[in-house]
């Protein structure tokens, strides 16, 4: 196939990734959107195949039957809760894709035209390193997040003297082998770099809390389409230009809702050291001796049975205890008394953007039920009961009132405007922010101490 | 009619001015030759290619920002799907005959940007299934 046929492929191939995002502006369209990103798939790598560069296939059949297995198998077992870290794990591969194709142009430079071993050209090779380095920090930083969200590093923020000073040490150090490496072009040179660039992506994420993950998440699929740009130059292939553009500018933006929900500015997010993880009892004033309103499962179902109106606010303890199916189960039951049940979600409500749309789909909530927090708020004043499922921090009032408060200015949910308030927790623990919730102690408020699962099907047999 | 001598004069005189015209010629082309082959490939596909990033940028901008919230994982998924097209310089790296670092380090990419290829789009097409409307 001639160059300019494969450009043009190419470009067809570049419209449908356009496509396949574009068709996410509604559910009605997603799912043709997907099929036109599996198509644009199959036109960039048939073209391929097909130019004249390519004469040896039996690698990469084996390659692509491999990962395709792999592939196939992972997505079609994962659960649904492990998305967040299932969505990592993939962001780590297309950065140490992005570094093994870098390292494959470093050595053997004719096959992409940008001259021969010894002599690349120097726009190449700046071209070059930045995707290489780029790939890398996404590749340790990826594998980091993957480690905290599946449990194997702890979730809380690791944080150490000096930790940003060798940040910005080592991020200097990379722009000097960066430089380095464009003159001398010496391999030794561009192994320093790749160390450099994993233990940069290393340390940018360790410090980072639990709870930050969606804005981490978004951040490195960001990174992994600017390292795909970055090889996109140095190839000259337009295709993966567009396509890294794409990706890049998607998780910036992501990045950038993240961030808004919380009110904390991207680099607030980055330097880290934000938050507890939960757990931890908040050390304030006047626990032993406030009164908190404790109620069981018949008491909520007879609440929510006599209520008009009742509006779900799920959290991360929702996902960790799977209680989207129960949960859904009880919002029947209501719905066949006659109540008005509706869900409200808060941006960063989970580890991942959308994260708990998701669950509640999987459990077969409609999605014309789940309102985002915009559409809700007002609706809460008008609503008898507010049902909070494993979330604290994004109901908290003090993020309206209390200037001294962590997450002040942090658009929250107005559970507080409604009739009743329920909260189902495992205990009287604070939240991620490490703040303690006014709301629990309430008149209006009741807790519903125990496993969100259990709770729901405790809910569902007293509702029967 | 001319004599003789001044015709030869004349042909002489001709031959040196053809003589003139084929060196200017030779140097002309080389002119042509460098301008073609320099900047074609040193500047102007950097410009070019620039451009073309800038645009995908902003297209990526105005598309992103319509996908409704409630669907922000999918996006997340099938970006990473559609980001591992990185996979065309990897078949680039491991098509050539006989066995080389390249070629090893190109294996090594299509067997993980196909991974996510079949992983993503599958993942993301189970999510989007799920989303239905009220019965």
């Amino acid at each position: 196939m001639s160059e300019s046929l494969s450009a043009f492929f190419y470009l067809i191939a570049s419209i449908c990734f356009i496509m396949a995002l574009r068709g996410l502006s509604s559910p009605e369209t997603a799912r043709t959107g997907n099929l036109y990103g599996i198509a644009g798939m199959v036109i960039a790598v048939v073209t391929t195949l097909l130019s004249p560069h390519v004469v040896s296939f039996w690698l990469i059949i084996l390659g692509i039957l491999i990962g395709g297995a792999i592939g196939t198998v992972i997505a079609l077992r994962i659960q649904m809760t492990a998305l967040p870290q299932l969505v990592a794990a993939f962001h780590s591969l297309v950065g140490l894709a992005a570094v093994c194709v870098a390292a494959a142009a470093f050595s053997f430079p004719e096959s992409y035209g940008i001259g021969v071993r010894g002599s690349i050209h120097r726009g190449s090779l700046v071209e070059m390193s930045l995707g290489m380095a780029i790939g890398a920090i996404t590749f340790t930083g990826s594998v980091v997040a993957f480690g905290k969200l599946q449990g194997l590093v702890s979730g809380r923020p690791l944080v150490f003297p000096g930790q940003h000073l060798i940040n910005v040490a080592l991020g200097a150090l990379l722009i000097l082998l960066i430089a380095l490496f464009v003159s001398t072009e010496g391999a030794p040179v561009f192994v320093l770099l790749l160390a450099a660039s994993l233990a940069l992506g290393f340390l940018l994420i360790l410090p980072i809390g639990g709870a930050d993950m969606p804005v981490v998440i978004s951040m490195l699929n960001s990174y992994s389409g600017w390292a795909a740009a970055g090889i996109g130059f140095t190839l000259s292939n337009s295709l993966l230009i567009i396509t890294g553009a794409l990706v890049g500018s998607s998780g910036a933006i992501l990045s950038y809702i993240m961030c808004r929900g919380m009110n904390r500015s991207i680099v607030n997010v980055i330097l880290g050291g934000f938050g507890t993880e939960g757990g931890t009892v908040a050390a304030g004033a006047g626990i032993g001796d406030r009164v908190v309103k404790s109620g069981s499962a018949e008491d909520a179902a007879f609440i929510m049975k006599n209520a008009s109106s009742v509006i779900v606010v799920p959290g991360y303890g929702m996902a960790v205890a799977q209680a989207q199916h129960a949960l859904r189960e009880m919002a029947d039951m209501l719905k066949k008394d006659g109540v008005n049940v509706r869900y409200a979600i808060h941006p960063v409500a989970g580890r991942m953007p959308g994260h708990m749309n998701v669950l509640l789909a999987e459990a077969n909530v409609p999605y014309d039920e789940v309102f985002e927090l915009d559409e809700i708020n007002r609706d809460f004043a008008s609503t008898d009961v507010a049902f909070v499922i494993g979330a604290n921090d994004i109901t908290n009032p003090a993020a309206k009132t209390d200037h001294s408060s962590p997450i002040y200015g942090m658009p929250v949910l107005d559970v507080d405007h409604a009739k009743t308030v329920l909260f189902v927790k495992r205990s009287m623990a604070s939240g991620y922010a490490g703040v303690e919730n006014e709301l629990f102690y309430r008149d209006n408020t009741m807790m519903l101490f125990g496993d969100a699962k259990k709770m729901c099907e405790e809910i569902v047999k007293a509702l029967e | 009619m001319a004599d003789p001598a001044s015709l030869v004069e004349r042909a002489g005189e001709l031959a040196g001015n053809a003589d003139t015209l084929a060196h200017n010629l030779t140097l002309f082309a080389r002119q042509l030759t460098t301008a073609q082959t320099a900047p074609a490939v040193a500047e102007t596909p950097f410009v070019f290619e620039l451009t073309v990033f800038v645009l995908a940028v902003f297209v990526g901008y105005y598309v992103v920002w319509r996908v409704t919230p409630a669907l922000h994982s999918p996006l997340m998924s099938v970006t990473n799907a559609i980001s591992s097209v990185i996979i065309v310089g990897a078949l680039i790296a491991a098509g050539p005959l006989g066995v080389s670092l390249a070629k090893v380090m190109g294996f090594v990419a299509v067997t993980l940007a196909a991974v996510n290829i079949f992983g993503g789009f599958i993942v993301t097409q189970r999510m989007l299934q799920m989303f239905q409307r009220k019965r």
